[in-house]
């Protein structure tokens, strides 16, 4: 195993964890001004496709799946899992200080450990090599 | 008292099956954008349309993302029955450990112990955070 991130490879992590909660905040905030959507006013959800904060919330979220993709191609799943986690970290923080809501300790404490398991893993090597693998691929390709 | 076990064990059946479609779904995109490759190596030789295609075409992208979205709806089925309290913390807790497990095993990843001590700690954060 080596480690092979480049600066690029972790603005893409940076991707990966800032616009899904940014992109579901967004949603939320937009979808607050569209109203509660029922079975009786579903035309609604037409109209919230002209709401700006919809849009913006669902272009993160195109791309956040761009992102978490491009990461599954030269890292484990198990190193972008808790880059994935930390989304959770940013939506508190989020609502701590955008929202103005209120961060119990327990909520805090939770921060704690998200941030340090992506600590762990960031220092880890992101991809399992295998050479056997390589060395099938390479015989393929002759 | 029948009748609460009964409940319960809807809840938690309803919980493992969010769990397992998120944990196939997972797997099989990253085994589908490993088999892919570089995706900034194939938009250099083929544009940003053969990266997409590239992806597109893959039957394991395919059939992982299907997983993705039955998981969105068992979710919202589970949702239906269960409280947020219950279902958030515990199908995302079981799909980080889940997703650990599939991949030492299926996609052959060496899951080292700072990665289980990592999967442990998110699943404890997110308890913590739901709290």
């Amino acid at each position: 195993m080596k480690h092979t991130l480049t600066p690029q490879r972790y603005l893409v992590l940076l991707a990966v964890t800032l616009t899904a909660p940014i992109g579901d905040a967004l949603l939320t905030r937009g979808m607050h001004d569209i109203g509660v959507v029922d079975l009786q006013h579903l035309a609604l959800l037409w109209h919230a496709l002209f709401n700006p904060f919809v849009d913006l919330g669902i272009l993160l979220l195109i791309g956040f799946f761009a992102s978490y993709m491009t990461a599954l191609t030269w890292a484990d799943l198990t190193f972008v899992m808790p880059a994935t986690a930390f989304g959770y970290v940013v939506v508190a923080l989020l609502s701590q200080f955008w929202l103005h809501e209120h961060l119990t300790a327990y909520r805090w404490a939770g921060i704690l450990l998200i941030v340090c398991a992506v600590g762990f893993v960031a220092n880890g090597p992101s991809l399992t090599e295998h050479p056997e693998l390589n060395r099938m691929d390479s015989g393929a390709a002759r | 008292m029948i009748a609460v076990h009964t409940t319960e064990l809807r809840a938690w059946s309803c919980i493992f099956g969010v769990a397992a479609l998120a944990i196939a779904g997972e797997c099989l995109i990253a085994a589908a954008m490993r088999r892919v490759g570089d995706l900034d190596d194939i938009r250099a030789e083929s544009g940003l349309l053969g990266a997409i295609r590239a992806v597109l075409t893959n039957p394991l992208f395919l059939i992982g993302a299907t997983c993705m979205a039955l998981n969105f709806f068992a979710l919202l089925y589970t949702l239906s029955s269960v409280d947020l309290s219950l279902a958030g913390p515990a199908s995302a807790s079981l799909t980080y450990i889940g997703n650990a497990a599939a991949a030492k095993v299926f996609l052959r990843e060496n899951v080292d112990r700072r990665r289980w001590l990592a999967v442990l700690f998110v699943c404890a954060g997110v308890y913590l955070l739901r709290k």
